[in-house]
């Protein structure tokens, strides 16, 4: 059988005392489109880094098509757009397509990859000249110019406003339909939704989900309970009752739960001061919210 | 190696040559750097040319003398700036942890640093060259230019290697002050800018330990017996050392500093 493009098989990643990754198993097939979803902090970027082999995993393994992902081979396959790294400013957009094409067996010819990055304009600027969303469309061009098998982008959105990043993203799928395999980090959920078929929702240093955009969404149905009380909630109005999240906001309050009626019932009971109540499903980012708070409850109890 | 593996990777060869040749142009384009680098040592060549140059001793002008004085001083500021300064400075903006990512092998990135230096410091030895020549008069044989020429060369390692210890030891905005701190008074009591002996005692004999005193002392060895203080072979020995020193010193560093960002 084919090896995994990506493979991770209980990787644990410690800084000092700070364990950033605990125990991530999971495996990339070719031609996946997979985001990993967490909010700031989860072990995303860590996790690319070992698949990458920048870092080296404190106990497990990585592979990169089953080789060691610091191989040569392997990295030969690979294109990447890291969240924080630099590029010489004094050099054109065409002559840092030349030079990272020279890294590469198979190079895109630079043009090609200026046009996927829709930089021709800029192609004889220098980096340095560039603006914050040509130097992320710069980055990505230098992901794809080796014209590599799989392409890790580590949240390629990040500052960019929503026409750029819709663009953006618009290009990334192009380019995955070509039979990419494609992993993405990010902490946008429209983004995972629009474009991974796969979402890894990573919280804390562990998959808490793996499962297809419309499974994550439907698997945590959760339901915005929200109203308004006239008097303050007393102590122990909220306690004991089934809820993932609780938010406060002056009088208004929103509680998130998978068990609207039992709630209801419970509040009333309790003669809690309900006005102005409002029952809806949650929305995506509040789903996420919900699922990240549940795999917190588990971890503590 | 068969076909199929060989097409696996990029050759070694092709990836050399543009990763030196994109190396050089970068620098180049600093204009800080290649003003400095480039036009410092012409300048005080032509400071001190016009002061001493018609001044004749141990059968060699002072064009001459000066001549392989500055050209020292040029190949040296070149390696300890571009090394010291310059890594530092891509390490500072993280331009390290891209390349690291790449199927680029760190020891072919390393090779071209060191060749696109030493290009650089060519073309400013060519510009210091083409003045005494115009400028200066100096007319040395066409064999002594280039015995000169792979002296400054060789002679360039022990200077790399304290660039590099620099580049790899300290932060972007701490490297100018370090290199300055580090390499004036090393250049100061070399015996390039002006005689060694004219010092007090001590420094004489702290000087003399000294790479770019070694360094200089080779270089004066090519325009004939008597006009520098050490033998060649005993200036090549000491550089030698000073090269296993602090190039070892440079390995150990970038080691640490690695073992902190990919381990």
């Amino acid at each position: 059988m084919q090896a995994a493009a990506v493979e991770l098989i209980d990787a644990h990643k410690r800084y000092g005392h700070i364990e950033a990754v605990r125990g991530v198993s999971l495996a990339i097939h070719r031609g996946d489109l997979v985001a990993m979803l967490g909010p700031n902090g989860a072990g995303k970027t860590t996790s690319i880094n070992l698949m990458l082999g920048l870092r080296k995993p404190t106990s497990g393994r990585a592979r990169l098509f089953g080789l060691d992902p610091a191989d040569r081979r392997a990295r030969s396959r690979c294109g990447v757009m890291l969240q924080e790294s630099g590029v010489p400013d004094t050099l054109t957009v065409r002559e840092l397509l030349e030079l990272f094409g020279s890294y590469y067996p198979h190079p895109m010819a630079p043009e090609r990859a200026i046009a996927l990055a829709g930089l021709e304009e800029q192609a004889k600027q220098q980096a340095g000249k560039l603006s914050g969303g040509q130097r992320q469309r710069l980055y990505f061009a230098l992901a794809v110019c080796g014209d590599p098998e799989v392409i890790f982008f580590d949240e390629p959105t990040v500052g960019m406003d929503v026409e750029a990043r819709r663009a953006f993203l618009q290009t990334i799928r192009e380019f995955g339909r070509e039979g990419k395999t494609i992993v993405l980090t990010t902490h946008y959920l429209e983004e995972a939704d629009q474009l991974a078929e796969r979402v890894i929702v990573i919280d804390r240093g562990l998959v808490i989900a793996d499962a297809t955009p419309a499974e994550i969404k439907s698997s945590v149905v959760g339901k915005r309970v929200s109203f308004t009380t006239t008097q303050p909630l007393r102590e122990g109005d909220l306690t004991g009752l089934r809820y993932s999240r609780l938010e406060i906001d002056r009088d208004r309050v929103r509680l998130f739960t998978n068990a609207p009626e039992i709630l209801l019932r419970e509040l009333f009971r309790r003669g809690v001061d309900v006005h102005d109540l409002e029952v809806v499903g949650a929305d995506l980012e509040e789903a996420f919210l919900a699922l990240t708070a549940e795999a917190e409850k588990e971890t503590v109890a | 190696m068969s076909a199929a593996a060989s097409a696996d990777v990029a050759p070694l060869g092709r990836m050399l040559v543009t990763q030196t040749r994109f190396q050089l142009l970068t620098r180049l384009r600093i204009p800080a750097f290649s003003v400095l680098s480039l036009g410092l040592p012409v300048m005080f060549y032509a400071l001190f040319n016009a002061i001493y140059g018609s001044t004749k001793l141990n059968g060699v002008t002072g064009s001459e003398f000066i001549l392989v004085s500055y050209a020292t001083y040029a190949v040296a500021n070149v390696m300890v700036f571009n090394f010291g300064m310059g890594i530092a400075n891509e390490r500072g903006r993280k331009l390290d942890l891209l390349q690291r990512a790449m199927p680029l092998p760190p020891v072919v990135a390393a090779v071209a640093q060191v060749v696109a230096a030493m290009l650089f410091a060519l073309i400013a030895l060519l510009i210091l060259f083409a003045y005494a020549f115009l400028v200066g008069g100096v007319r040395l044989g066409a064999g002594t230019w280039l015995d000169l020429l792979w002296r400054l060369i060789i002679g360039a390692f022990p200077m790399i290697g304290l660039g590099m210890a620099i580049g790899y030891g300290v932060g972007a905005n701490t490297a100018p002050a370090v290199v300055n701190a580090v390499y004036l008074p090393m250049a100061f009591l070399s015996g390039i800018f002006f005689p060694l002996r004219l010092m007090p005692d001590f420094l004489q004999k702290i000087g003399q330990t000294l790479p770019t005193y070694h360094y200089a002392e080779l270089g004066w060895n090519v325009l004939g017996p008597g006009v520098a203080d050490e033998s060649a072979v005993r200036a090549l020995l000491w550089l030698a050392g000073w090269a296993v020193v602090l190039i070892g010193l440079a390995v150990r560093i970038y080691r640490l500093d690695e073992s902190r960002k990919f381990s």
